[in-house]
């Protein structure tokens, strides 16, 4: 989560879901958190009870709008222009808590003089170069400071550190720089970041947030004022998000967004504030954490780079920020690879720094997929994900599958996934058959969470256990027992190699213990492994300040390091609610980092270590006894006071005022603006989706124009968009979302009898406007198409899904969820088999919550018809846009190109960024 | 049945004479449903564990008989969800012991057309195999650019979101340990 993790230090949600119950005010966007988190929801319905407001932000009208005090309707894919018009009602009323903002935020910071703002250059940053399609960002940065990991660095084979890479895996910024910023505490120099975010916000105003989002203004200024009336000294609002704001071309800035707005209102780090993420998967913060990604390793360690082929010494230079916790990065990656390799890694061997694998820039899911459809992946391991089904265009991903040499799939049920050589759309139409697919598959099946011990890490960064059960039955197995054994047996085949890439897996330290018939690996030992031990006393570690740099501590994530600290299991302390002092319930599981539930919670007393308010006070510095002291674990060292002014030259945590509460950042302040860490700008700003009827009414250039598109990829084309011609073939605005009754790609749950009987088939919400003009019925079948494909629905007609109107045209939106496919007790189309894969540039997610559609009445077509349809609509689409090519451009400003099927391009006559955009990699 | 006890027996004054005016309790029990236990209470132990589906983290109490589970609600005691569960939590059960749960390896060759059996230790060598045959044929020493790369680009792993801290922390060791680097999951969707 770069978004936060490059405001705040840490890339996960910055409070608890119990605290909301402490907001006076709470704005919902991007979740339908009543029918997605359910449970977690009754702490919103705790904080309305006490007489809180609760606003719902969102296209449709679900049951969490049913229950907020508010709901205001907006276009999918507009909501950074709605948060930016809240950031620019409190600048321009200079609403914003002056206090916090002066002593905790970068506001007072004076940014470098070479600095131009998208309101400069038509949409874009300084920087922009139009030959590699990216930012150079040196001109982002703090007046007078170097980029960390640049100059020197790059010659020396150190490239700055990308994307969610950079600033630690979007976590914790650095700054390389011994000397304090300059700055200006009155927040007046025209450079300060204060004055920049003025300038940048200034035509965000209600009449822009109104045309641009679908609102009515009243309604846009009720949300503001109500904001602004319910935070300050006395009252907090928090903000609460999921994947409706993550799954853009533009969702790591619309989640930087609310940033800037908490920022400004003093609502981070204090109770009833903050922003509360909301993940979907019961351990998705967890496999960020200890990544199941490509690009870092555990605790945020970015994974070395290709074009960071130095020493040891050169990557540790590279990551460490002289200030701030992430000082300490030799500690983290040595204590790392002393838990990977032991005794095979020492400091005669740089660790085996140099051995380790290296990524690209992008080597993300998506990008594997292109690369298996060029048949250069050639095998492939799925343990409990569902790309045929869960993935942007699921017909590229079955495709893929196919060209494979062999497979392994791991599920509890049969998924799509494992099952498409046989049984797909792609089958249905003749484009694969079963006798023509090379693939080997082994579909192996899994232990569910009651067979196995384990901890997931919930959404709330809390690390729960949950105990086995039962055994699992015949071949079920756990990821632990395959994962391990797989390991034991190729490093068994390997054991008499002598080839210099066997190196690494032989001197990989495997050795866990098992327990029962069937070996299964013991899940706490490797639990103490990620906590961290000293290697020679065996002594577990109480948290990362103890991690050494010298190899004599182990530690598999620094950031988890204190989760087994006394030889106690921390994750499976149980004790209950009732039994606990405060309703932080300390003593229930254990969150990262150190147990702290609320993240920066020095923020919550005021510079000199008091209060705001009586009544929001959470962590003080008690002046009696010397330390900070509170409901909960206090963020920030727990002796050092309020009134600590750095010595010259500190380093690390040293260098961290007491009045600066984000201690993982290099400056100890939280930022407004990101001057590093960031691919697609230092601020937030709005772009239109890669797909969208309309242009955009701020710049010519209309969408984001660092997004990850392939246009060479003839598997993944793209409608026609705004006033091209052949958009028309696909008007509509269609965003994706979950059931309460299911799980993602349906694989928990469509296998499930209770569930599919309460939510059989797959449908679409439409508004009646658009079931008259189009001829669908409620309960009848509609067709839905893209340049992808089709799939067909039953028709739900309701005036819960609004059209907007914008540029004196109403404009139809079409709701469908994503959880069918061809496989479970019940069967029906995936909606993402429509979705495009263009992503967003800094974490390659994609865009499937605002994208173009068609829809007619009536089932799709079937077989080799189907293929046919799409094609044809392709086709239609393209001819329109060739036709206009050849006739004169309707203005001067407009240049026309043909493109690929379904062609795009900007009007944007000065810097062409989307012709010379690269592709996705 | 003399008249007091068929009198006694009366619903109206059961509820009356019982304390249980609304007739929703005692009053209104049969000879069978006074003996009816809930199936939780023949339980032989009780396991705390945690939701699978969304991130919200509801704590779970999973009941055991004979080796099988008999029953999974929420866990009063977790400060989160204070015993709360949605539908899918609640059909927790259902999922463990669905009717479409594969418990046996199935595999299938190359341009095949139909799965075979295969026996999980034969699947688990195969598997083991075709990494380091794939591996070996794939590796890079160097990108291109004659950059330092140690790596294959051949293989792929997905999959975390779903899985414990554990089992994440295996796959990437293992995987960081091999070469491959495209080690990716639903986080990323």
């Amino acid at each position: 989560m770069p978004s936060l993790g490059t405001s705040f230090g840490r890339g996960g949600a910055t409070t608890f879901q119990q605290d909301l119950q402490n907001a006076d005010c709470i704005v919902i966007m991007g979740s339908n958190m009543a029918e997605n988190h359910p449970v977690g929801f009754q702490w919103v319905m705790e904080a309305r009870e006490r007489g809180a407001q609760v606003i719902h932000v969102d296209p449709r009208f679900t049951r969490t709008s049913a229950m907020a005090t508010k709901h205001v309707p907006l276009r999918a894919g507009s909501d950074i222009a709605f948060l930016g018009g809240i950031a620019n009602y409190i600048l321009q009323n200079d609403l914003y808590f002056r206090e916090y903002v002066e002593h905790y935020t970068n506001a007072p910071v004076i940014i470098n003089d070479e600095f131009a703002d998208t309101e400069d250059l038509d949409g874009l940053f300084s920087g922009w170069d139009p030959e590699e399609g990216e930012y150079s960002v040196e001109s982002w940065m703090y007046d007078g400071m170097e980029i960390h990991g640049s100059a020197g660095q790059r010659e020396q084979g150190f490239k700055p550190t990308k994307g969610e890479a950079s600033g630690h895996g979007g976590h914790g910024g650095g700054l390389l720089h011994g000397e304090p910023p300059a700055e200006d505490r009155a927040m007046q120099h025209p450079r300060c970041v204060l004055q920049l975010l003025k300038r940048h916000y200034a035509r965000y105003t209600p009449e822009f947030v109104a045309e641009t989002c679908g609102c009515s203004v009243e309604d846009f200024v009720q949300v503001c004022e109500t904001l602004v009336a319910n935070s300050g000294r006395d009252r907090t609002s928090a903000f609460v998000y999921a994947v409706g704001w993550t799954q853009h071309t533009v969702g790591v800035q619309t989640i930087r967004s609310a940033a800037i707005i908490q920022q400004l209102l003093g609502n981070i780090g204090r109770p009833g504030g903050g922003i509360m993420a909301l993940r979907g998967h019961a351990s998705i913060q967890g496999s960020t954490d200890i990544p199941t990604l490509y690009n870092i390793l555990p605790g945020y360690l970015p994974m070395p780079h290709t074009e960071s082929y130095g020493d040891l010494d050169r990557y540790i230079e590279a990551n460490t920020s002289p200030t701030g916790w992430w000082g300490h990065f030799r500690a983290y990656f040595v204590s790392l690879m002393k838990a990977y390799f032991g005794e095979n890694a020492n400091a005669d061997n740089d660790f085996l720094f140099k051995s380790l694998p290296r990524i690209d820039d992008d080597n993300s899911a998506y990008w594997t997929v292109e690369q298996m459809l060029q048949g250069k992946v050639k095998g492939y391991i799925i343990a409990g994900e569902n790309p045929a089904v869960g993935h942007a265009n699921g017909k590229a991903h079955r495709l893929g599958l196919s060209r494979l040499e062999w497979l392994v799939v791991r599920d509890v049920v049969e998924i799509e996934s494992a099952s498409f050589w046989y049984d797909s759309p792609e089958v249905e139409s003749g484009e694969l058959e079963p006798e023509a697919i090379p693939t080997e598959i082994f579909f192996l099946p899994a232990a569910t969470h009651t067979e196995k011990d384990g901890s997931f890490t919930n959404t709330q960064r809390l690390l729960q256990w949950h105990w086995q059960a039962v055994e699992p039955k015949e071949d079920c197995r756990s990821e632990l027992w395959f994962y391990f054994h797989l390991g034991r047996l190729i490093k068994q085949k390997l054991a008499d190699s002598e080839d210099e890439r066997d190196k690494l897996i032989k001197a990989l330290r495997w050795e866990y213990p098992t327990h029962s018939g069937i070996q299964e690996p013991d899940a706490e030992a490797v639990l103490q492994e990620i906590s961290g031990q000293e290697i020679e006393s065996g002594k577990f570690l109480s948290g990362y300040p103890e991690l050494k740099d010298d190899g004599s501590t182990l530690c598999g994530c620094w950031i988890y390091s204190g989760c087994f600290k006394e030889g106690i299991n921390q994750t499976a302390r149980k004790k209950p609610h009732w039994e606990q002092d405060t309703y932080v319930a300390d003593e229930w599981a254990w969150a990262w980092p150190d147990n702290r539930h609320l993240l920066y919670n020095r923020a919550s007393a005021d510079p000199d270590g008091k209060p705001w308010s009586e009544r929001k006070r959470y962590v003080w510095w008690d002046a009696g006894e010397g330390k900070w002291t509170g409901l909960d674990s206090p963020d920030f060292e727990e002796d050092k006071p309020p009134s600590y002014v750095p010595p010259k030259d500190a380093k690390a945590e040293d260098a961290i005022a007491g009045d600066h509460p984000f201690v993982m950042q290099a400056d100890g302040r939280s930022w407004l603006y990101v001057p590093q860490g960031l691919e697609d700008g230092p601020l937030p700003t709005h772009y239109e989706p890669h797909e969208s009827p309309f242009g955009n009414r701020l710049y010519s250039q209309r969408a984001n124009p660092r997004r990850q598109q392939n246009k060479d990829l003839a598997e993944d084309p793209y409608n026609p968009v705004a006033d091209e011609p052949g958009a028309d073939v696909y008007p509509y605005v269609v965003t994706t979302y979950r059931l309460t009754e299911h799980h993602t790609a349906g694989g928990m749950t469509r296998s499930v009898p209770y569930l599919a009987e309460l939510q059989p088939q797959m449908f679409c919400e439409v508004h009646p406007d658009l079931a008259r003009d189009v001829g669908l019925e409620h309960g009848g079948w509609a067709t839905i198409y893209t340049s992808r494909s089709a799939i067909e629905a039953r028709v739900m007609v309701t005036d819960r899904m609004r059209p907007v109107r914008m540029d004196g045209r109403e404009v139809h939106q079409i709701g469908l969820p994503y959880h069918w496919g061809k496989r479970g007790l019940i069967t029906g189309d995936s909606a993402n088999d429509l979705a495009h894969m263009a992503l967003d540039p800094n974490v390659h997610i994609q865009e499937t919550k605002a994208f173009t559609c068609g829809i007619r009445p009536g089932r799709r077509p079937r077989g080799a018809d189907l293929p046919r349809f799409v094609a044809e609509l392709r086709e239609q689409a393209r001819s329109r846009l060739e036709a206009s090519v050849a006739e004169p451009p309707m203005s001067g400003r407009t240049s026309r190109t043909p493109s690929a099927p379904g062609g795009r391009r900007e009007e944007d006559p000065h810097v062409e960024p989307e012709e010379a955009r690269k592709p996705a990699q | 049945m003399s008249l007091s006890k068929l009198l006694e027996s009366w619903p109206a004054v059961r509820q009356l004479r019982e304390g249980d005016p609304l007739g929703l309790g005692r009053a209104v029990q049969s000879p069978r449903s006074r003996t009816l236990v809930p199936r939780i209470d023949e339980a032989e132990h009780v396991v705390q564990s945690v939701c699978p589906f969304c991130a919200v983290g509801c704590g779970q109490l999973v009941y055991v008989s004979d080796g099988a589970i008999t029953h999974i609600e929420g866990d009063p005691a977790s400060p989160i969800s204070r015993g709360r569960l949605c539908p899918k939590g609640q059909a927790s059960k259902s999922y463990a012991d669905s009717p479409l749960r594969e418990y046996k390896v199935k595999y299938r060759r190359p341009y095949g057309t139909s799965w075979e059996e295969l026996s999980l230790g034969d699947a688990m060598e195969m598997i083991a195999d075709r990494i380091i045959r794939t591996r070996a044929d794939s590796w890079e020493w160097k990108t291109e650019d004659g950059n330092p790369a140690n790596r294959t680009m051949a293989i792929g792993n997905l999959g975390g979101a779903t899985l414990d801290n554990e089992e994440n922390y295996l796959i990437k060791k293992l995987m960081t340990a091999l070469g491959v680097v495209q080690v990716e999951n639903q986080a990323r969707i």
